[in-house]
């Protein structure tokens, strides 16, 4: 059985309509999910014992600036198993953005999460330690938005006091 | 210099403390390696025997602020790193001097990004700055020998207060 049809059928007998898309593009597989159903997806993909993708490869984010559900969470997953990477969508209306944290499920999407958060300001519920990862501490703006200006904000990021 | 030239005549010299003081001080000017990317591999070239910097004294690169005169920032300096940087520097005694190593300290580079210092000069007193992105070791030596020329130049009582005016300065 095709590898794609196995996946696809076996979310979709258990998702049914909280699965919204199913898109095959340039060979990658992707799936759109209704955001409040992520987490459970996650749980059923890492422990379905037929798919059994146990590693969490990367999570980012769209800003699609102009759409009504603005931020998408994407998620790239793997499985060992059948040797095949996933990729995992999330459209998000929520203002301020937010999505349930997949960090129960697999560890290392603490600090994908983390990142995402810092660059798309999209908050992931129930995130053990969700603090910035590259800005300092304190950086209220996330420069990975459409509407923020590629040379920064000035005098957002603090320089240290010169002596003359 | 010609010293050995000199003993030889009469045994001794004329000269001024200031002269002397200079002459010491641009003789041993050591380095504070501050190798933040990729102009560190340049500034490290220059320290091999093929560029070595030691024919200008300035071999001795210590990896402790407290024993340095001279800072080369090699590379990126974003706003996390500046606080980093601007330390350091403040821990090393005075008189000291900076050379901005490469295009992105000089100015922020190819990196005209909201993370990237666009200049040191924004939070450092810079004294040479470096073309090159990275300059080669020849640039970083002639960096070097223009801070020589520079210190040369100084009398002992520049630098003499100048710590305590940044304290007064730090404490408004």
């Amino acid at each position: 059985m095709n590898l794609k049809e196995l996946i696809t059928d076996k979310v979709k007998e258990k998702f049914g309509a909280a699965l919204e898309e199913v898109s095959d593009f340039r060979d990658d597989l992707c799936l759109t999910i209704k955001n409040n159903q992520i987490v459970q997806l996650a749980k059923f993909l890492k422990e379905d014992t037929e798919l059994e993708f146990v590693m969490l490869k990367d999570v980012t984010a769209i800003d699609w600036a102009t759409r009504k559900k603005r931020f998408t969470a994407v998620y790239h997953v793997y499985s060992f198993k059948l040797n095949y990477t996933l990729r995992i969508k999330a459209n998000i209306d929520d203002d301020p953005p937010a999505i349930e944290s997949v960090t129960p499920v697999w560890r290392s999407a603490e600090w994908y999460e983390r990142e995402t958060w810092d660059m798309y300001g999209i908050k992931f519920i129930n995130h053990p330690d969700l603090r910035r990862m590259y800005m300092p501490e304190g950086f209220e703006h996330h420069p990975l938005r459409k509407d923020f200006p590629v040379l920064g904000i000035p005098g957002s990021l603090p320089l240290p006091y010169k002596a003359e | 210099m010609g010293l050995e030239a000199k003993l030889t005549q009469d045994g001794f010299i004329t000269t001024t403390i200031d002269s002397v003081i200079a002459w010491a001080r641009k003789s041993s000017v050591w380095p504070m390696p501050m190798g933040i990317s990729c102009c560190a591999i340049e500034m490290i070239a220059a320290a091999d025997p093929k560029y070595d910097i030691a024919r200008f004294g300035s071999e001795v690169m210590r990896f402790t602020p407290r024993q340095c005169d001279l800072m080369i920032v090699a590379g990126t300096v974003t706003y996390k790193m500046a606080q980093v940087v601007r330390r350091i520097y403040d821990q090393m005694p005075d008189p000291k001097w900076v050379i901005a190593m490469g295009a992105c300290t000089s100015s922020g580079g190819m990196y005209r990004s909201y993370n990237v210092v666009q200049g040191i000069d924004q939070f450092l007193p810079v004294d040479v700055y470096t073309a090159g992105c990275p300059p080669r070791p020849e640039n970083l030596l002639n960096a070097l020998m223009t801070i020589q020329e520079k210190i040369g130049k100084t009398k002992a009582r520049d630098y003499q207060n100048r710590s305590l005016k940044e304290l007064e300065l730090s404490q408004i």
